[in-house]
Formats: C-alpha cells, structure tokens, sequence
C-alpha cells in the first residue's frame, strides 16, 4: 500500500484537491481510501462518501491534532490495509501554522491558496517547509503576477518542493499531481517505529490540564513570558 | 565550488556579494544574519540554541540543503535569459474520451500566433490547457504530446516553480493585494530579478493606460481599479514581466478595455496566445481556431476572407457600442445620427 499525508490550512481547498486527484487514480484502476483528521467539526466525509470513497474520520476534540493524528496513524494504516487500499491518504488541517504530521519516507504534500496571502509562506512552519509537493489552490481568481509572486515565496522557504497548481474546481492539474503521488513499486505496510519529519509543538502547562483561571498563581510547567519591554520597571 | 564550501567554509559575507539573491532566502525563511556576515552559514545555525530550534521551528539540515538548492535554482533561472526563447509550441494528436484518435496529425503555433479554442462547457478545453501547462508526453489521459521547438521540453517545465510554460487570464481574476499599482509591480519585478525596474514598471503603466479606457497613475490601489483598468493592468503586466512564453486566455470581457490592442500588446511581446471565447470578434482575431468536442481536437479551422470581412463589420459595431459607451461616460445624449 502506499501512503500519503495532505495537510494545509483551513479551507486552502485540499478535499477537493484529494478527490480530484482520486477521480484521476481510479481511472487507473488504483483504490484509494481516506482518513480525515480535523478538530471540532468536518463534514467532509460526506464528500468522500458521495464519491464513494472509503472514509473514515478522526475528530481531536480536546486534544492537539497533530498529537492525535501521530498517537492514531499507526491504526489508520493498519486499517487501510484491512481494506486492502492499494493508496491510503490522510488529510489534516494545519490548525496553528506551526502544525506538521509529516513522516519520513511518506510523501508529504502540503495543500495552500493563492488567496492567503503573500506573506503566508513565511507564517507556515513545517508542515510548508518539510512537505515533498506544494499544491498551490485558486490560481483561477488571482492576477498571473499574485500568483507568480506567491510560488516565488514558497519556493525560497522550500526549494527542494515540486510546485504544482491545481484548479480544485475544474481539477486542472489533479492527473498531474496523481503521477506524482502514486508509484506502484512503493509498498507500506506499516509505520512502526518511522519517525516524524519535524517534532510537533509541545506544551505542558496548567491549562493544558483544565485551568480556567487567569493570573500567575495559577500557571505551572512550560510557561513563558512575552517581552513587552518594561521589564525594568519591575 | 563544492556544496560543502558554500555552508562552511565561505562567510555570509563573501556569498552575498558573489549571489546578492540569497537575501530572499534569508529574509523569507525569516534569518536575522545581522551580526554574522563574517561567519559562515554553518556557523550562523550553530548559533541557535535547542530552545531556539524548537521554539520557532527551525530546521537546520533542511536551511542547509535548501539554501544549496534555492542558489542552485536562481543561478539556473537568471541564467534563462540567455538561453534559447521558446519559438513554437506543438500539440500531436492524441485521443478523446471514446477512445477515438483525434482528428488531425499536429498543430505548430509559432510565437506572434494567435490561436483560439472554441467547443461546448465540458467538453474538454481544461484538460487542452493542462496537457500544455504539464508539456504533456503521452503521459496524460489524452496521450498527446507537446514539443517546445520541435524538441521534447525540458523538464524544468513541470517542476520548477519560477519557470512556468504557461501564464493564465481568466475572466474572474482579481486582485487580492493590500498595495498601490507601484509596490505591486515593484513586488513582481522583484520576484522576477529584472535589473531595470523603474523602467519595466514605468512601460507597463504606459501599456496598461494604452488599453484602459480610464487612466489610472502609480498611487492607485490597485484594488480599487476599476474592472477595465484592472484587467489592462493584468494584461500589460503579464505581456511585459510574466516569465511564461504562453499566454491562456479564458475570455476576455469586452468592457473598459480595447481588445484588439491587448491582444497586439501580448504578441508583439514574444507571447504565443491560446484563447478559449465564444466572442465572435475575439475568435475570428484569431489565425486559427481549434474545435473541441468529445474531449478530443476535432477540426481546426483556418480564420477564412469572408470571415475577415465579418470580423471587419464587428469592429465597427463594437467602435460604435464603445463610441457610446464613452459619450454616456462624459455626460452627453445620444444621438441616432451615430448609425
């Protein structure tokens, strides 16, 4: 089986990168199956389901979703491989830009948008720098310089990336991406003992724990104190 | 030079001076080397403790190899210049959905040529503009193949980011920038490299007004330009500073904007123009014109005298609907005189 990790921003248009991308491996005969992760709330898994894909989500809740995601990956391939998928992909919003689930030797694809700025690529952590393909959304409504612009920006904080725009509407350029993602000499069948590519952002603090309540008395374990500049006046 | 010798041998110092780019790799991975341009680039990662590494995420192998590869890249794209331009693009046949080969052997279009796509939604021009846009090699669900003067494309085509084939406009493009039409363009021309900046901002205005009916100056923002101004500026900025040798256009609005003129403008600027419209002046203007149907080429039409001499007649109606258009703008009443 192979296996790879969608991850990107909110709403930067990866589900319909992915099932345009499925619609093009399909046709080749390829099966393909999903797992995707997300905070609160996503009704995404209708979408797969529509296309019938084989879907299964994973809503974190209370806890950090890329905590989720690694504590549960282990179980979601073993899945994929129970339905024997000859491709399992998982799908993870980047909720804080510093997110990145990314594995070693699993191909990393990085989801963003043209409208999100051009300052974005520097505000993304990991999950932009270490990805193996960035697949840049809706080229369609920005002007050719926004867009050439925004690769340049990406390509400075990751050149070893292939670029590839995607139209996730007319899935222009999902074929493309499939040749990519796919190579039928790969075979996982677990990812035991793998490591992440990029540690996940850690925090051990009271609030971590339930705190509610406001106010250093009530803080311990990893805090630390933003510099304001009037330290002195203490 | 080895690779080894650019991260640990050489000072920041020295590789500014001999690849003065790497500032946009530094600024954009967001590393203050304020205070380290005699160290190397190797000594300057050292200098962030473990907590600095995890607290902002820094990964120090990844800088390394990135920064070799980002030198890499700019060498290769500043070094595009000179190399050959791209003269013609061919298609060679390939299938439509039934299976069935598509009806005609190649099509060249040379650079200066105007080529336009009609067929019904759905029939499969996206797929048209993405086996150009991927320099397709038998390798896409139509099996047609695309050479670049006559020669199977370089790869570079498909993977690298600042070397894109094709350029698009399309009918819902906007602006989504907070800046003037200045810094815009300034910001373009950065990213591009170009050495005479003021001067390339200064002709794409000039461009830019030349189509627009309405003037627009250099203090704009350029989201409050109105439609016809912003797609002039699109399309001058894109004939003058985009590093594509093709343009794709997904009609053009008839508007605010002198069509036939931004059409000249992309061709006299090297450009080889594929048009995907409906709009009989925009697809007659065309040399020639391609019929989609059943995701696969069916006919190509060469734009015949007769249809010349329609196209002649168009013109005078849409002068006329502009006259108009611009006597209504200035406050005046119309007149039927006018036909």
């Amino acid at each position: 089986m192979n296996i790879a990790t969608f991850s990107g921003p909110p709403s930067s248009g990866k589900t319909s990168v992915i099932l345009k991308t499925i619609e093009a491996l399909k046709q080749r005969g390829i099966s393909v199956g999903v797992v995707k992760f997300d905070c609160l709330y996503t009704d995404d898994d209708i979408l797969y389901e529509k296309a019938g894909v084989p879907v299964r989500k994973g809503l974190s809740g209370s806890l950090c979703p890329d905590h989720f995601f690694v504590s549960n990956i282990e179980e979601v391939v073993q899945w994929g491989k129970k339905l024997n998928l000859d491709f399992l992909i998982t799908e993870s919003a980047g909720l804080c830009n510093r997110c990145s689930p990314y594995i070693q030797d699993i191909k990393s694809i990085c989801v963003i948008d043209n409208l999100s700025g051009i300052n974005t690529p520097k505000k993304i952590g990991p999950m932009l720098k270490s990805a193996d393909i960035v697949v840049i959304t809706k080229g369609d409504i920005v002007s050719q310089a926004e867009r050439e612009v925004f690769s340049s920006r990406v390509n400075s904080v990751n050149p070893k990336a292939v670029t590839i725009h995607i139209n996730g509407l007319t899935g222009q350029g999902a074929y493309e991406l499939s040749t990519l993602v796919y190579d039928e000499n790969e075979e996982i069948d677990t990812v035991k003992g793998k490591k992440l590519k990029f540690p996940m952002p850690s925090a051990l603090c009271s609030y971590c724990l339930g705190e509610t309540r406001i106010g250093e008395d009530y803080q311990m374990g990893n805090v630390r104190k933003m510099k304001l500049g009037d330290e002195d006046d203490r | 030079m080895t690779d080894n010798k650019i991260i640990s041998s050489i000072s920041i110092k020295e590789l500014q001076e001999k690849y003065p780019f790497i500032i946009n790799y530094f600024s954009d991975n967001k590393l203050d080397i304020e205070g380290f341009e005699d160290e190397t680039f190797k000594e300057y990662l050292d200098h962030f403790s473990e907590e600095d590494i995890e607290e902002w995420a820094i990964d120090t192998e990844k800088l390394m190899e990135g920064l070799l590869e980002y030198i890499e890249q700019m060498i290769e794209f500043l070094g595009i210049k000179e190399e050959k331009a791209v003269e013609s693009l061919t298609i060679l046949a390939g299938k439509d959905k039934s299976g069935c080969k598509e009806r005609f052997e190649e099509i060249t279009v040379n650079k200066g040529d105007i080529i336009s796509i009609v067929g019904p939604t759905g029939s499969g021009k996206s797929r048209l503009l993405a086996d150009i846009e991927w320099a397709a090699q038998n390798d896409t669900p139509t099996g047609r193949t695309i050479l670049i003067n006559d020669e199977i494309p370089d790869k570079k085509w498909r993977f690298s980011s600042n070397n894109k084939l094709v350029a698009q406009l399309s009918q819902n493009m906007n602006f989504v920038m907070d800046l003037t039409v200045s810094e815009f363009l300034e910001l373009h021309a950065k990213s591009r490299m170009v050495e005479n900046e003021d001067e390339v901002i200064k002709n794409i205005i000039e461009a830019a007004n030349n189509l627009a009916g309405e003037k627009f100056n250099l203090d704009t923002p350029i989201t409050s330009l109105s439609g016809g101004q912003s797609r002039a500026l699109m399309i001058a900025d894109t004939a003058i500073l985009s590093s594509s040798p093709i343009v794709l256009i997904d009609e053009i609005e008839n508007a605010g904007i002198d069509r036939k003129k931004a059409l000249n403008l992309l061709v006299s600027s090297d450009k080889i123009v594929l048009m995907a419209t409906h709009d009989p002046i925009l697809a007659l203007m065309a040399d020639r014109r391609i019929v989609i149907k059943n995701g696969g080429i069916d006919k190509v039409i060469e734009t015949n005298m007769e249809e010349k001499k329609i196209l002649l007649e168009l013109e005078e109606m849409d002068k006329t609907i502009q006259g108009m258009r611009n006597s209504l703008r200035n406050g005046e009443e119309l007149n039927i005189n006018i036909f």
